[in-house]
C-alpha cells in the first residue's frame, strides 16, 4: 500500500461526492417533469413518443399498473433480445461471421441483460456480432438502467407522498429517463472514451503483421458507445472476453478513472435525489454516508490483500504484491478500488481477473455483492436495495425504545416490513440454494476449473453475482453449459423481480399513508447514530447468512495459503 | 394487461432504434471523423504495412527484442476444433488464466518462469509482472522495472552497449497521469519500434 494508492482512493470518493449534488438536482427535475436546458431539443422527441405509444403522460398509475408495465416491457425486450440472438447469422452487420447463439446460452445471455446483470457465459469478441452487440446489448444496457432507475424514484414517491394512490407513470419516467439522463451522458463519455483510444468502427477485426512477422488478429468494433452505457448504467457487460481488463475496452489510467466514477456517479446522486424529493437533503447524505463506510472498508481491505499478494507466490522471493490476473498499466491499487466499485454497484465490469484476486481480496467484492449491493449499488437498485434496509433498520430500532417506527413521517407497519423481508431474504435463498445444488450434482461440479477451496468460491462467486444482478464472475467457472446458463438465468430472474415486486409493493403502500408530523420521540434519521444502526444492520444480516459458505471459501483458502498448501486440479 | 401491450410495443421498438441503431451510429460517424485514428484501434504503420496497435500487446520471444509479459491466451487446436492451444497475445480472443491464489498450476508456472528469468540476469531479482500473466493476455505494457531488467540481453543480441539501451528505455517509460493516476509503464510495441530505428542508424 502506498501513500500514492491512498490518495487515488481519496480523489476517487471526492470527485463521485462532488458529483452527487449537481447531477441530483438535474435528475430530480427530469423525474418531476420539469423543464432542463435538454428540453428544447428533447421534449419534442418526448411528446412524439407519448403520442405514437398511446401514453398520457399526466396519467400516473397504481404501484400494481406500475408493476405490470415493468413486466409487460421486459417480457416483450426478453423475447426481441432471445430472438435477435438466435438469429444474429442472417442478419446485417455480421462482419466476422458469428454464428446463432445456442438456445441454452441465448436464454441466459437475454435474461442476463433484461435484468442488468450482463452476467456473460460467452467471450464477446468470440460470439457476438456487431448488431447484436448493439441493437441487442448496447440497447438493453440503457433500458434495464432505465428501469431500475425508475423503480427508485417510485419508492421515493411513496415517501414523499401523503394519502396518494399512484407512484407515477413506468413509461414517463422510463422514457425521461433514458432520453434526459443517460443518452446524453453518454454521448459525451463514448467521444471521451474513443479520444482515450477506444475503437468505434463497424469495420471487422484488423489483421497485421507483428514485429516478429506473426499474424495477430485485432478484434474491434463499435466499442466504446457500449462501454459509455456499460459503465453508467452498472450493467457491465464487456464487449470483449476480459471486459475493461481489455487494452481497448480501458486503455488508460484516465479511462479507468472515469470508469469508475461513471458507475457510482448515478448511485450516489439517486440518494440525493431521494433526499430533495422527501424535502429533506439530509436523509440522501446519511444514507449516502452509510455506504461510504462500508465502501471504505471494504476498499481498504482488498487493497490491503492485493498489495500483501498470495502467500504461495510470495514464497519465491517475489515482491510487489499479487499482479496475477492484473494489468500493468492499472497496477495494485486501480484494479482493487475497481474490484469493490464494480461489486458494490452492481456493475460486474471488471479491469482485472477477479479469480485470481488473494483469498481475502476476491472475498470482498462477494460480500459486497452479497450484503444486497447496497453500497451505492446499482442505478437505482442501489437506492431502492438499501431503502429496504432501512425500513428494517427501523423497525428494529422501533423494537428496541419501544415506539412504533417512522420514517420520512410514514409509520412502518408490518405489511411494509414483510415485504422488506422479502426482498432482503430472496437474494440467500438464491445465491447458497443454488451453490449447494451445484456443489452436489454431476453438472454443478464440472465448472471449476480450480481445486479445493477456490472451486467452491468460484461456484458461489458466480450464484452470488447472478442473483445480485452483477455480472462479474471468477472467470475459472465454465459456466456455458446448459446446467450454468439455466440456474443462472434463474437466479438472476428471481434476484431481479422478487427484489422490485415487494419494493413496488412498499412504494405503493407508504405512498396511500397520511404523514405524521414529526415530534420530540421521533428518531432523527440524518445522524450519526442512524448511520451505524443502519450499517449494523446490514452487516449483521448479510454476515450471519454469508459466514458459513464464506468460511467453506475464501477463509478456509485463505488460511491454507498462509501454510503454503496448493491445490491441483484432477488430484 | 392489454392496455399494456402497445405502450411497451412502442417504446421498446422506438428506444431500441434511438439507443440500439441511432445512438451506436452516430457515435461511429462522430468519431470517426473527430478521431479517425483511435476509433479504428489506434493502428500503427511501419513501411507503410500495419505492423500492430499502440495498445495491443505482442508476442516477443527473440533476444533481440523486450518481451511483453506472459499471456494465458489460446486459440482453436488446428487439428481439433473442440480442444484449445496455448496462443499467447491472441487479439481475437482475450483472456486471463483464472488461476486461483492457491492454484498448483500457477505455482508450477511461476516457478518456472522464474527460474528462465533468473538464467537470463542472474543475481537481480525478477520483476513480478515478468512472470505473472495479465488480465487481458494483451497488456501492451510492462513495468520500467521489468524492461530494465531486460536491457543485459537486448543489448548483448543486438551488439549495443548496455547505457544506449537503458537511455533508450528511459526515453519510453510512461509516468503516472499528472504523477497520480494508474502506473508507470514502458508500452514494449513502442519501445521495440524505438530500437529497431536505433539499430537501422
Amino acid at each position: 500500500m502506498t501513500i500514492n494508492g491512498w490518495i487515488q482512493i481519496a480523489l476517487f470518493c471526492a470527485v463521485v461526492l462532488a458529483l452527487a449534488r449537481p447531477l441530483g438536482g438535474y435528475m430530480t427535475r427530469v423525474f418531476t417533469g420539469e423543464r432542463t436546458f435538454l428540453s428544447p431539443v428533447l421534449a419534442p422527441v418526448e411528446r412524439g413518443l407519448y403520442r405514437v405509444a398511446g401514453i398520457n403522460a399526466a396519467q400516473e398509475q397504481h404501484w400494481l399498473a406500475y408493476a405490470q408495465s415493468m413486466l409487460a416491457f421486459h417480457v416483450l425486450g426478453f423475447l426481441a433480445l432471445y430472438a435477435l440472438l438466435r438469429l444474429q447469422a442472417v442478419l446485417p452487420l455480421n462482419p466476422d461471421g458469428q454464428s446463432a447463439v445456442a438456445p441454452d446460452l441465448a436464454f441466459n445471455t437475454a435474461t442476463s441483460f433484461v435484468t442488468n446483470t450482463n452476467w456473460q457465459s460467452y467471450g464477446g469478441e468470440t460470439t457476438m456480432s456487431y448488431l447484436t452487440q448493439m441493437l441487442g446489448l448496447t440497447h438493453q444496457n440503457f433500458l434495464s438502467a432505465a428501469t431500475g432507475i425508475a423503480l427508485a424514484v417510485a419508492l421515493v414517491r411513496g415517501f414523499s407522498r401523503a394519502s396518494a394512490y399512484t407512484v407515477g407513470s413506468f413509461w414517463v419516467d422510463l422514457t425521461r429517463t433514458t432520453l434526459y439522463v443517460l443518452l446524453p451522458l453518454c454521448m459525451a463519455l463514448t467521444l471521451f472514451y474513443v479520444w482515450q483510444g477506444i475503437p468505434q468502427t463497424l469495420g471487422g477485426a484488423v489483421e497485421v503483421t507483428t514485429l516478429e512477422g506473426a499474424k495477430q488478429t485485432l478484434a474491434v468494433g463499435p466499442v466504446a458507445s457500449q462501454v459509455a452505457i456499460k459503465m453508467l448504467g452498472t450493467n457491465g457487460g464487456g464487449f470483449f472476453n476480459v471486459n475493461a481488463a481489455h487494452p481497448f475496452e480501458n486503455p488508460t489510467a484516465l479511462s479507468n478513472f472515469v470508469q469508475i466514477v461513471s458507475i457510482f456517479a448515478i448511485g450516489a446522486a439517486m440518494t440525493n435525489v431521494f433526499g430533495r424529493m422527501v424535502g429533506d437533503e439530509r436523509q440522501g447524505w446519511a444514507i449516502l454516508s452509510a455506504m461510504g463506510v462500508l465502501f471504505l472498508a471494504g476498499t481498504a481491505l482488498v487493497y490491503w490483500a492485493e498489495s500483501a499478494g498470495s502467500p504461495v507466490l510470495n514464497a519465491f522471493g517475489l515482491t510487489g504484491g499479487n499482479m496475477e490476473g492484473k494489468e500493468v498499466r492499472f497496477g495494485i491499487l486501480a484494479s482493487a478500488l475497481f474490484a469493490a466499485v464494480t461489486t458494490a454497484a452492481s456493475c460486474g465490469a471488471v479491469n482485472a481477473m477477479h479469480d485470481s484476486f488473494t483469498a481475502l481480496g476476491g472475498m470482498i467484492p462477494m460480500i459486497n455483492m452479497q450484503l444486497g449491493e447496497i453500497i451505492v449499488g446499482g442505478v437505482g437498485a442501489g437506492l431502492y436495495g438499501i431503502l429496504v434496509f432501512v425500513i428494517v433498520t427501523i423497525f428494529v430500532a422501533g423494537l428496541m425504545v419501544g415506539r412504533s417506527p417512522e420514517y420520512l413521517g410514514k409509520k412502518i407497519e408490518g405489511r411494509e416490513v414483510k415485504m422488506a423481508m422479502l426482498a432482503i431474504l430472496c437474494l440467500p435463498l438464491m445465491m447458497l440454494g443454488f451453490t449447494a445444488l451445484a456443489t452436489v450434482v454431476a453438472a454443478g461440479l464440472a465448472g471449476p476449473a480450480n481445486a479445493g477451496p477456490h472451486g467452491f468460491s468460484e461456484i458461489l462467486y458466480a450464484f452470488t453475482s447472478a442473483a445480485a444482478n452483477n455480472g462479474s464472475a471468477f472467470g475459472g467457472l465454465t459456466a456455458n453449459t446448459a446446467f450454468y446458463n439455466t440456474t443462472l438465468g434463474l437466479g438472476m430472474l428471481f434476484g431481479r423481480f422478487f427484489v422490485i415486486v415487494p419494493a413496488l409493493a412498499i412504494a405503493g403502500s407508504l405512498a396511500a399513508k397520511k404523514t405524521v408530523p414529526a415530534s420530540a420521540g421521533t428518531f432523527p434519521t440524518h445522524g450519526g447514530l442512524f448511520i451505524g444502526l443502519l450499517v449494523g444492520v446490514i452487516l449483521i444480516v448479510g454476515g450471519l447468512t454469508f459466514f458459513p459458505a464464506l468460511a467453506l471459501g475464501p477463509i478456509v483458502e485463505h488460511l491454507a495459503g498462509g501454510l503454503g498448501q496448493t491445490f491441483a486440479a484432477g488430484g | 394487461m392489454s392496455n399494456q401491450l402497445r405502450p411497451a410495443l412502442v417504446l421498446l421498438i422506438a428506444l431500441t432504434a434511438l439507443t440500439g441503431l441511432a445512438y451506436p451510429l452516430a457515435m461511429t460517424g462522430i468519431a470517426g471523423a473527430i478521431f479517425p485514428a483511435k476509433a479504428a484501434g489506434s493502428l500503427i504503420e511501419r513501411d507503410g504495412k500495419v505492423v500492430g496497435s499502440s495498445l495491443i500487446g505482442q508476442s516477443f520471444t527473440s533476444d533481440r527484442y523486450f518481451q511483453g509479459r506472459p499471456s494465458a491466451t489460446s486459440a482453436a487446436d488446428p487439428a481439433d476444433a473442440t480442444k484449445t492451444v496455448p496462443e499467447p497475445y491472441n487479439a481475437a480472443n482475450s483472456s486471463g488464466s483464472n488461476f486461483g491464489p492457491s492454484s498448483a498450476a500457477l505455482a508450477e508456472r511461476v516457478k518456472a518462469d522464474l527460474a528462465a528469468r533468473q538464467a537470463e540476469n542472474p543475481g537481480k531479482s525478477v520483476p513480478v509482472d515478468l512472470v505473472t500473466t495479465s488480465g487481458s493476455g494483451l497488456d501492451p505494457d510492462v513495468s520500467p522495472e521489468a524492461a530494465l531488467f531486460q536491457v543485459p540481453r537486448v543489448a548483448k543480441a543486438r551488439n549495443l552497449s548496455e547505457d544506449q539501451v537503458r537511455i533508450l528505455v528511459d526515453s519510453q517509460v510512461q509516468d503516472r497521469l499528472l504523477g497520480l493516476l494508474g502506473e508507470p509503464r514502458v508500452n514494449v510495441l513502442a519501445l521495440n519500434l524505438a530500437l529497431d530505428n536505433l539499430g537501422s542508424k
